[in-house]
């Protein structure tokens, strides 16, 4: 059966990728604390020696648009072109072209389907910043095959957040029983407080630097019991009206498993984000190696 | 992009005369035969207000991305434009206007 190499989950910063390539007058003064804290973070995925990286995000109405929204969607393509203009143009990121792994998207879509998720695919998937972030920070060669997963985090009606735990359980599950020998590192990316389009858009942190507190602590000890108790889709306008990218956080956490404590625990307070950083190693990779 | 920018009202009448009934994924000759803007929501576009889209409900990612593209270029400072964006937005608090469709 596969390995769960890694459990990965972290937010995906746009402004990353410009602000880690910049130099001389162009580079913001926290580039160089923000570079440090994303190869480390890297290095966690490294050690993990990973085959393939199932990987979710959430199209930004790039794709998927109010004519047909799917609530979970897995890509099955043999390759994945990445990033639109708009992400060039707002953010310096470069298109990019990816490698898929059919045989295991048709498996966690069969899988997935007979386990009670009525999943959307697509064969004909162009990948965005939410997806292209984590290869850019934790693997930027790009170089392992990838089975995209996207959640609807933007479109009410959205699913509940228990049901985005639900899945992650059952994609750690699936992965573990997939007959193959190869090590998957499962990756997602999320947000903890945002605002985007609002009154409390780019302030001096996050808009609601208690929540993110909180939700730090809520992932880093796995304390679902906690997330879900506090966490409704109606609480999650309080935080930043772009929070319910926290329930991509959920579905991780619902991966990496109940009372999992993340093994690489990170954060990093931007000007109008907090930057948050998880590693979860079902086995550590020295227990692996005796 | 830039026809919208120089020409709002122009833009405006010319979309929602030949691109709003398109639908996605669905040849030309497929289009939907209903969608139009209500006076209100017309006004609002042809004048660039965001304040008066985010108040009808306007997505707000969408509505950012937007006028990002719009007049981002405009100003010297990083993230002036945004702050400026918020700053216009000020007197909401929570529950912001309903974003679902």
């Amino acid at each position: 059966m596969a390995t769960v190499a890694a459990v990965i989950a972290s937010t995906h910063h746009p402004f990353y990728y410009r602000a880690s390539t910049s130099t001389g007058a162009d580079r913001p003064p926290f580039a160089d604390e923000w570079v440090a804290k994303i190869e480390a973070f890297r290095q966690t995925l490294t050690m993990a020696r990973p085959d393939v990286l199932v990987m979710v995000g959430s199209d930004h109405f790039h794709q998927l648009w109010l004519d047909n929204m799917p609530q979970f969607l897995i890509g099955k393509a043999p390759f994945y072109d990445a990033n639109y203009y708009n992400e060039e143009r707002e953010f310096g990121l470069p298109r990019m072209f990816v490698h898929g792994r059919e045989d295991l998207s048709a498996y966690l879509l069969r899988e997935g389907l007979d386990a009670g998720f009525d999943l959307a695919f697509s064969n004909e998937l162009r990948i965005d910043h939410s997806i292209t972030c984590p290869l850019i920070t934790l693997r930027p060669e790009a170089d392992l095959p990838i089975v995209p997963i996207y959640t609807n985090i933007f479109a009410p009606p959205l699913p509940q957040p228990k049901r985005f735990v639900e899945l992650g359980r059952t994609i750690r599950q699936l992965v573990e029983a997939w007959p193959s020998d190869d090590r998957v590192a499962i990756i997602g990316t999320g947000h903890l407080s945002l605002e985007l389009g609002g009154p409390r858009q780019f302030g001096p942190h996050g808009p609601d630097p208690d929540f993110d507190r909180q939700a730090i602590e809520w992932i880093a000890s796995g304390d679902l019991d906690s997330a879900l108790a506090k966490v409704s889709l109606e609480s999650l306008w309080l935080p930043g009206n772009a929070t319910h990218g926290f329930m991509d956080f959920m579905l991780m956490m619902g991966a990496a498993g109940e009372n999992a404590k993340a093994d690489h625990v990170d954060s990093l307070d931007l000007f109008h984000t907090m930057e948050a950083y998880f590693t979860w190693y079902p086995k550590a990779p020295d227990e692996e190696r005796r | 992009m830039e026809s919208y920018r120089t020409d709002p009202r122009g833009t405006v009448e010319w979309w929602e005369a030949e691109r709003a009934n398109v639908i996605l994924n669905l040849p030309e000759a497929e289009r939907s035969t209903w969608l139009r803007f209500t006076d209100t929501e017309r006004e609002a576009l042809a004048t660039h207000d965001y304040v008066a889209l985010f108040e009808l409900g306007s997505h707000n990612f969408l509505l950012l991305t937007l006028f990002i593209a719009l007049f981002e270029r405009d100003y010297a400072e990083p993230l002036a434009f945004q702050h400026e964006f918020a700053a216009r937005l000020s007197r909401w608090t929570v529950p912001y206007p309903d974003i679902s469709t």
